[in-house]
């Protein structure tokens, strides 16, 4: 029987288009617009100025506190300006705007393809550079991901977990990762080991990737201490709290995380491209993009530097479908659809799913029969009809002891509605009114 | 690009909607409907047309001019109350007592507690119970089934096999006397017996049951709770004193167990929300119904045992809580 995590979970349908699509390199956009503000944490500070000169590396922005990431150039040309521009939000923040010219690399990245296997820095200085290379958590948390390897004093860390589930649908950019870059990822996961001083590390991957299984485990056997196991598919395994729970059988308490149960989690594409920090010097300033639906002519992953307009990828894949009705910046369990074609890509893009305009609808709301599926299916073992009705009455002490604090958005109770109740929209209201209280509550 | 949806994730449904659910259950209960018709001929039709058009009907007319709603007749769940409600009187009820019925299963039943989804008790459990009160002689003249030629105006009629057991015991007859006046375990099993149009043929309610099973309509979780509370209640009755206690395939096969578990208490709206829940509602139901039958005065007791049991699930719903993810630390 194959692991996976035991309450809750729902299987939609999988999509994944761009499965065996091998990564291409995107060509570079005219101009890009990088945000400042595109990991969890305070918004970087811009170290550039209008007029200046910059190459692909240079830092242009610099992490503004603990957690923080600083920023890259993804390209080298002249800043135009740095100006507000709308993002996957939907909201206008700041952006350093850079015109291209040319490809000119700062100096000091490695940009051979060799495999570089040895670690020859310690751990402290791994997770420097990880600092300074702007490496924050790729899988979309976006988080910086020295953070993650700071582990506090008293706390004990005895498991790395790689998260390669890629449970939403559509989505393929770890998946070709794993198939593409295996060998990189496996050293980075080494090194992210040495930070961490753990000896084992596990790599969870869903069982509808078997030509990405079969090839971690294929060249394994290299690497001591890492292990690879093949998961149910089930969403949403990629849920951190799922994953561990899936793959060592530990609980993250309530409010609680993994380091509180000895694990830290990373995704594979951050292992990556912590590879290409340490080893190669090189900060983050791309990312493998998926650019699916079901109506799209050429479904891709695309290898895209930050602050491309999503408009270039668009284009690439064969332009945008006439039926188009949504765009979604991530997955379709998860991703925030979006208004317009300009945003940029950022650290944390996975994919751009373009739906056609059929699928763009909600199912039709009626009354709620209490069939409970909601509540069979929450991975949290919350009660999301209940929730629901809380929300909307607005009653919060009930909602903060019903556990609203503990969805994890997953998105799963919506999905499965047989009346179309929009839950989680309601839910997502309540969970923010609640933290607001909370908040106060502790000032 | 000119309309192009902005909304909250998730963006993608399962196909399953409410209508599904309820037109799954309908399907379901085919073949009961074929067999009732079999046994009982024209009655179990007039009945069971009778019952399914007034409900609608009343649910209708009640939306449309009393709550002045969009009616939502086609949702499938009226239908299902018809369905049951026809399920749970005999095939030679008159048919003004049918529409009576109905409109206390849907009017006082669900209509007035808002609708779909709001009312505590299961509607056509409402709408029987209240005609067996009501209209005592009628509820309980049971049709002998003796095939389709079955007339509907003046069937002959019989004493079920729990009305049989019931007197026989309270006239002092040892039970295996008793078993030999009534059909035996088989003729039960495929519905040859009198009883309500749709709880006489287990085999076709198993069915019924397997089709819901595999369509995910619902678990087994409520079922199995009823029907093994049910069967180990009776068989340590059985076990004290088999000549004054019928064994407990008897008590699964007559009578309304299999309909009232399977298409009943598994009512979505008026059955617990968490499996913890579930269980106790389930052993509730069982309990209650060995309770009525073994010791109360009437020979049956499965609707009752459902009511009840609807009215502590909201208390249920409260207290017990499923297992929240991370609620236990490990230490």
């Amino acid at each position: 029987m194959l692991k996976t995590f035991p309450k809750g979970g729902v299987h939609p349908a999988e999509g994944k288009y761009s499965a065996n699509n091998a990564i291409e390199t995107l060509p570079l956009p005219k101009t890009v617009s990088i945000p400042i503000a595109q990991h969890i944490g305070a918004p970087s500070k811009p170290v550039v100025d209008k007029g200046d000169k910059v190459k692909v590396g240079d830092k242009i922005a610099e992490s503004a506190g603990f957690v923080s990431a600083n920023i890259h150039s993804s390209v080298s040309g002249t800043v135009v300006k740095i100006d507000n521009v709308m993002d996957s939000t939907g909201y206008k923040r700041p952006c350093v705007i850079i015109d291209v010219e040319g490809d000119e690399w700062n100096e000091s990245i490695d940009r051979s393809t060799d495999l570089k296997k040895e670690i020859s820095l310690t751990d402290k200085e791994i997770i420097n550079k990880i600092n300074e290379s702007g490496i924050v958590g790729l899988g979309g948390a976006t988080f910086p991901s020295h953070v993650k390897l700071s582990v506090p004093d008293g706390k004990k860390i005895d498991v790395l977990i790689i998260n390669g589930v890629e449970c939403e649908p559509y989505l393929t950019s770890d998946h070709r990762l794993m198939l593409e870059k295996a060998e990189e990822m496996l050293i980075g996961i080494q090194i992210l080991m040495k930070a961490l001083n753990v000896n084992v590390a596990l790599i969870g991957v869903e069982n509808n990737k078997p030509d990405a299984i079969s090839n971690l485990q294929n060249i394994v056997k290299d690497y001591p201490g890492i292990e690879v196991h093949a998961l149910k598919v089930q969403y949403p395994q990629g849920g951190e709290k799922q994953l561990i729970k899936a793959l060592i059988n530990r609980e993250v308490p309530s409010g609680g995380l993994p380091l509180d149960v000895g694990a830290v989690v990373h995704n594979v594409g951050t292992a990556l491209a912590v590879y290409e920090a340490v080893q190669k010097n090189k900060p983050l300033f791309e990312r493998v993009v998926t650019l699916t639906g079901k109506s799209v002519k050429k479904p891709s992953n695309f290898m895209v530097r930050i602050g491309t307009p999503v408009s270039n990828l668009v284009e690439a894949a064969g332009g945008l479908p006439e039926d188009t009705g949504k765009i979604i910046n991530g997955g379709p369990m998860m991703g925030k659809a979006v208004n317009s074609l300009e945003i940029p890509v950022v650290k944390g893009t996975s994919g751009i799913l373009i739906m056609p305009a059929e699928l763009s609808k909600r199912k039709k709301e009626s009354n709620c029969i209490r069939c409970a599926k909601c509540v069979s299916v929450c991975p949290q073992g919350l009660e999301p009809y209940l929730l629901n009705k809380l929300a909307l009455l607005e009653k919060n002490d009930k909602l903060e002891a019903g556990g609203v604090m503990d969805c994890i958005e997953c998105g799963s109770c919506s999905y499965t509605c047989p009346a179309g109740l929009p839950l989680l929209d309601y839910i997502r209201l309540g969970k923010s009114r609640v933290s607001q209280i909370i908040r106060s509550r502790k000032q | 690009m000119s309309k192009i949806t902005i909304s909250p994730s998730p963006h993608v449904y399962e196909d399953t909607t409410v209508k599904r659910l309820m037109f799954d259950v309908v399907i379901a209960m085919l073949p009961v409907l074929a067999i009732s018709i079999y046994f009982f001929g024209m009655g179990a039709i007039i009945v069971t047309l009778t019952a399914v058009v007034s409900c609608l009907a009343f649910e209708w007319l009640i939306q449309k001019y009393m709550l002045k709603q969009e009616p939502s007749i086609t949702d499938g769940s009226a239908l299902v109350t018809g369905i049951l409600l026809a399920f749970n009187v005999p095939t030679n009820l008159p048919i003004w007592i049918i529409i009576v019925g109905s409109l206390v299963a849907i009017g006082v039943g669900k209509m007035s507690f808002g609708g779909l989804g709001n009312n505590p008790f299961n509607p056509a459990l409402v709408g029987r119970v209240f005609l067996l009160i009501s209209f005592p002689v009628q509820m309980t003249s049971w049709p002998v089934p003796t095939g389709f030629s079955n007339s509907y105006t003046d069937a002959v009629t019989g004493a079920t096999p729990l009305g049989v057991m019931k007197e026989g015991i309270g006239a002092g007859e040892s039970v295996s006397a008793i078993m030999d006046k009534i059909p035996s375990h088989m003729e039960m099993f495929y519905g040859h017996m009198g009883g309500s149009m749709g709880e006489i043929a287990a085999v076709a309610l198993l069915l019924g049951f397997v089709y819901l099973l595999i369509r995910k309509v619902i678990t087994w979780h409520i079922p199995i709770s009823i029907i093994a509370t049910i069967t180990i209640f009776t068989g340590i009755l059985w076990m004290i004193n088999p000549e004054s206690n019928a064994d407990p395939l008897f008590h699964l096969l007559t009578g309304g167990v299999l309909l009232g578990a399977i298409f009943m208490a598994t009512d979505y709206v008026t059955s617990p929300m968490s499996v913890k829940g579930i269980w106790i509602y389930g052993v509730g139901i069982g309990l209650i119904t060995v309770l009525i039958r073994v010791f109360g005065a009437y020979p049956e007791g499965v609707s009752f045992a459902i009511l009840i049991m609807n009215a502590f699930v909201p208390l249920i719903n409260m207290y017990i809580k499923p297992k929240r993810f991370g609620e236990v630390r490990n230490d």
